[in-house]
């Protein structure tokens, strides 16, 4: 596990995200991306508890012994998703009302739980936060994409209500990418959500042998450079 | 876990308990102190969206009162069910209240309001798990075809018209979903029974006291 900032960024990021490497999260993942903004929603909720849960595990990380901290860990990020579900109930209202049922569900989020024994019990205070809002943005960032291509092909819009959770003045988020669109069911459904992630994830696959291709080709130019000028 | 060499009462039951003890104490502080600090809001956020879906069922033209206010329980098949009572002037003209229907995906839950002849004023689905694209013809957002139910009472629909039209009623089905709006049709039905059932309990015994001291006031 290495402190360093940039690579806990590219790792939560891209390369050890929670949903495209790991394949973590999959439930609420596909059950609340069928629009972006619910998406994002549940991805903001999710990294909310997962900055603070990183947070209050490594702050107590020498206090707890290896044979509670499982149930230790679990009441803490249960504690926080709890306060979130009253707070969003309290002044997120009408996003609660979409996000309701799956809000208590960040609580059996094993990304969550397995990210705090992994990383946040052994380290300390600043990496550990940092690497929740990483992770957590990480997965927002999943959510938001898987959200939008589904919420494109399904119902042709783009942020649709995102009103309800940013505000008034994000209204202009709010796009009818096709007017008159009569949609295509199967994108909303469950089903479209695997199917629509499957794809994510072989895209993203090949994008990241491209990367390695081409770094690759760069070293054994370098190599060749180096030859030739010897 | 650290490899640090932990001090050894790390090692007893009794540290594990504390440890777990101390948790769980913070934890519910927390909670409580969270509970405190949004019950309030999310009371006023409830009553808002009943609010606001009863003014989606009794238009703001037939009361003057506030309607949150005038509300009574009525007991009918093992459920409370809560009626809130629209009045013009001190006399009752509508009542809403909740009705709810089994779906395709469970519970479809209902508001009805209904003026006091026996015609419907509005139905609005409230909340429901049908199928996307589907079943949820059922929302007003997505398709007027709530709207088939203003204005009918039991009285100018005879009981076997309220069905659906492939079960020889006066409603449309959705193509692809039958169960829906099958489901709503009868709880819509079962709403009206239920006012028929309790008119009296409802309107007529408040509605006659007013009376009594409206002629009282004028002598």
């Amino acid at each position: 596990m290495s402190n360093d900032y940039g690579a806990l960024t590219r790792d939560g990021l891209w390369k050890n995200n929670v949903v495209f490497s790991q394949m973590l999260a999959l439930c609420p993942l596909l059950a609340v991306t069928g629009t972006a903004t619910n998406g994002l929603g549940m991805g903001l909720a999710s990294t909310f508890v997962m900055i603070l849960s990183s947070f209050a595990v490594s702050i107590s990380r020498d206090m707890i012994t290896n044979e509670v901290r499982i149930p230790v860990f679990v009441l803490i990020i249960a504690t926080l998703v709890t306060l979130v579900d009253m707070s969003m109930n309290a002044w997120l209202h009408d996003l609660h009302k979409v996000l309701g049922i799956f809000i208590p569900l960040i609580v059996t989020n094993c990304a969550i739980l397995g990210r705090v024994e992994s990383f946040a019990s052994r380290n300390a205070i600043f990496p550990s936060t940092y690497d929740g809002l990483m992770m957590g943005l990480g997965f927002t960032l999943a959510l938001v994409s898987l959200g939008l291509a589904r919420e494109i092909i399904g119902s042709g819009t783009i942020f649709a209500n995102a009103s309800l959770l940013l505000g008034e003045s994000f209204a202009f988020l709010e796009i009818t990418l096709i007017p008159e669109y009569k949609g295509f069911l199967l994108s909303i459904l469950p089903p479209g959500g695997f199917l629509v992630l499957g794809f994510i994830l072989a895209g993203k696959r090949l994008l990241d042998r491209r990367i390695e291709k081409r770094s690759v080709t760069r070293q054994s130019i370098n190599l060749e450079h180096a030859t030739t000028a010897s | 876990m650290t490899e640090l060499k932990k001090p050894a009462y790390m090692n007893r039951i009794a540290y594990h308990a504390t440890l777990l003890g101390a948790f769980t104490a913070l934890s519910t502080i927390l909670l409580v102190m969270g509970n405190k600090g949004t019950a309030e809001e999310i009371k006023k956020q409830l009553l808002e969206d009943t609010r606001k879906s009863i003014s989606q069922v009794i238009p703001r033209a037939i009361h003057d009162n506030n309607i949150l206010d005038d509300k009574i329980q009525i007991k009918h098949q093992d459920r409370d069910i809560t009626v809130y009572r629209a009045r013009l002037k001190q006399k009752i003209t509508a009542v809403a209240y909740q009705v709810r229907g089994l779906g395709y995906g469970g519970e479809i839950l209902i508001i009805i309001g209904v003026k006091i002849d026996g015609s419907i004023l509005g139905v609005r689905v409230l909340k429901h798990s049908e199928t996307p694209g589907l079943g949820d013809k059922i929302e007003v957002k997505k398709d007027p075809w709530i709207y088939s139910f203003d204005g009918l009472s039991l009285r100018n629909n005879p009981d076997n018209e309220w069905a659906v039209k492939k079960d020889s009623g006066r409603f449309d089905q959705f193509s692809g979903a039958t169960i829906t709006p099958r489901a709503v049709v009868n709880a819509v039905k079962g709403g009206l029974d239920f006012f028929k059932a309790y008119r009296l309990q409802l309107v007529d015994q408040d509605n006659k006291i007013d009376h009594k001291e409206d002629s009282a006031n004028e002598q």
